[in-house]
């Protein structure tokens, strides 16, 4: 009965000339908005369909212009984990993007909160230069660099060049950081002096519980910038196959099967996949991490 | 008056004791990027302007040279000015477009209505894409022949071009792959857009202004910041360019790569070739540390110039914070 009466009653008045109008410029939007979008979603999707597409085909077909698998080649993946040293990129790739990643956020905190809570001199000419060497392009100082780790430490062929500097604070990952802690009210900071916490427990138990989103987009960062990685590897780890990574692999993999595209693709697919994953369980952190960058001065 | 002095001194020394004690917590909390900027910012970028004017291929010591790798890099080495040129035009043309794309899928997306969710995730998801499998796909995706792309042009008859095998495309395809991963220019404009209060379009309506006087009138003057930001990231992006024009180049002249493997840098016809390749070709294909550096010092100035942009309020970095 209540459903009855709560329903909101229509009066059907007949719509106005102008008011049809208006109506219909409304669904005419609609319909123009989202052909666009449609479009749009068209040239951002089709070369992922393509690329999956080929990745089942057969060695012959692949090599024609044919856009459809005749025979599905599920097998083709079989073979891109067959082939030798498949298995050992992945770990690579997960040791230097998980370890780094781990490293690099934990020694990266402390900065970000003396940068965005303290008050010292000097602090406007650290961010600055944090910022500076955010953009500072690798290849700039890569000689120094790797005649350091190689000459010097004899760690060329391993991936510990990369791995072992981001435990000294990632600029990016401070500056991001340092962005979502100046969001925090520095009201909280005080009421937790008030109550006799030092500096480190008010950022191990206050800050940081509040901090967990900006965290996990600047770790999200941290491993997709180690599993894109191509430079660093290529510097490094090149001289050494036991010492790949994904990204460095991947390219050699199409050198070794220059003519078989299925492969290749599958393999591609293989690289792409996990980040596609990821992303899909932690959609929001990543898309908070973007907006970080550009938005939230 | 003497305890008063004595309270005062007291007073004095607790202050300065109390200043210590935050000089040195904040020391111990920037640690680990003090000796981080130091280490991998500092030495390095001094060792690099040591060795621009060093002759050292890492074998003999390195030996002054004065500078002859500077005058090497600018007037002898065959790649620089082309690699300079590329990157000037990948800096306008890619950056460019990049941004009124990017402008364009933000505002398509705050209008879609219905799906608003899936449409996002649909234009973010190639933002993800490693770049090398990225590239990998488009080099097979605009292969001459037989690329999926090729073949639909030609079956809609429009004559294919050649892509990453032809210099005069070559270029195009690199930023038709950039212009595929703008995700992150959406986000970031998504977000400014809906920040723009709604009363000004009100207001605007109010007044009569067309679609595009409101665009113009009122979203532009609000999302400016966003758009310098958006150009200046983009420019210093451009600069970067690496593994992408260098995977393009690799696959479509089909070299075979392997530890050691020579190849042109740039194919075709050093039509891909920009700064940062350069850096690699003559550091680890030559073994000219020096000259590399000076290749690596040109870089830095450039980068410098577009980050000190950046920095100023209307870059889009407000760093004053509280």
């Amino acid at each position: 009965m209540t459903q009855v009466l709560e329903r909101p009653v229509r009066l059907k008045s007949p719509a106005s000339p102008a008011e049809r109008t208006a109506r219909r410029r409304a669904l005419l939007e609609w319909v123009a908005i989202h052909s666009l979008g449609v479009a749009a979603a068209l040239f951002f999707t089709l070369p992922f369909v393509f690329v999956l597409l080929t990745s089942l085909m057969s060695d012959t077909q692949a090599l024609s212009r044919d856009l459809i698998p005749h025979t599905w080649e599920w097998g083709n993946y079989r073979k891109v984990f067959d082939t030798p040293g498949f298995l050992t990129w992945w770990k690579n790739t997960l040791v230097y993007a998980g370890l780094g990643t781990v490293l690099s956020v934990a020694s990266s905190i402390p900065v970000a909160y003396a940068l965005a809570k303290f008050r010292f001199r000097g602090r406007n000419l650290s961010l600055m230069l944090v910022i500076s060497m955010m953009m500072l392009p690798p290849q700039v100082i890569i000689i120094p660099m790797y005649l350091f780790w190689a000459k010097q430490l004899d760690l060329s062929g391993t991936l510990w060049p990369l791995i072992i500097p981001m435990a000294f604070g990632d600029a990016f990952s401070i500056f991001l950081l340092r962005q979502f802690l100046m969001t925090i009210p520095n009201e909280y900071l005080d009421a937790a002096k008030v109550d006799g916490c030092g500096d480190l427990r008010t950022l191990l138990k206050v800050v940081l519980p509040m901090a967990r989103p900006g965290i996990a987009a600047v770790a999200l960062f941290q491993f997709f910038y180690a599993w894109n990685d191509y430079f660093g590897p290529q510097i490094y780890a090149s001289e050494n196959p036991g010492a790949w990574t994904l990204s460095y692999g991947l390219e050699s993999f199409k050198g070794a099967h220059h003519t078989d595209w299925n492969l290749t693709m599958a393999a591609t697919v293989l690289v792409m996949a996990p980040v596609i994953l990821v992303f899909f369980f932690a959609q929001k952190a990543f898309v908070e991490g973007v907006t970080l960058t550009g938005v939230k001065g | 008056m003497s305890t008063i002095t004595l309270a005062s001194k007291r007073r004095r020394s607790g202050l300065a004791a109390k200043r210590g004690k935050r000089a040195l917590r904040t020391v111990a909390f920037m640690s680990p990027w003090l000796i981080g900027f130091a280490v991998f910012f500092a030495y390095p970028l001094v060792s690099t302007v040591y060795f621009s004017f060093m002759h050292y291929d890492g074998f003999k010591p390195p030996a002054f040279s004065g500078a002859k790798n500077w005058t090497y890099v600018f007037k002898d080495y065959p790649y620089f000015w082309p690699a300079m040129r590329n990157t000037l035009w990948l800096v306008v043309v890619m950056v460019s477009l990049r941004v009124v794309f990017g402008l364009g899928v933000g505002l398509l997306i705050t209008k879609i209505k219905t799906g608003t969710g899936v449409f996002r995730t649909l234009f973010y998801l190639p933002y993800l894409a490693p770049p090398v499998a990225a590239t990998m796909s488009f080099a097979f995706l605009l292969n001459p022949g037989t690329g999926p792309v090729d073949s639909i042009l030609e079956k809609v008859g429009i004559p294919a071009p050649g892509w990453f095998n032809d210099p005069n495309w070559s270029k195009p395809a690199l930023t038709l792959l950039a212009l595929w991963g703008i995700g992150d220019l959406m986000v970031i404009f998504m977000a400014a857009l809906l920040d723009v209060p709604t009363e000004q379009y009100e207001a605007a309506e109010l007044d009569g202004a067309s679609a595009w006087q409101r665009f113009r009138y009122v979203t532009l003057p609000n999302i400016s910041p966003i758009v310098m930001f958006a150009v200046v990231t983009g420019v210093i992006q451009a600069m970067q360019c690496y593994t992408q024009p260098l995977i393009a180049g690799k696959v479509a002249s089909g070299v075979i790569q392997g530890a050691g493997t020579q190849f042109e840098p740039g194919y075709p016809e050093r039509s891909t070739l920009t700064l940062p390749q350069l850096v690699y070709n003559l550091g680890f294909q030559r073994f000219d540390y020096g000259s590399a550096c000076v290749v690596a010092l040109v870089l830095f100035a450039l980068s410098m110039v577009f980050t000190a942009f950046l920095m100023r309020r209307r870059g889009g970095l407000d760093l004053a914070g509280d």
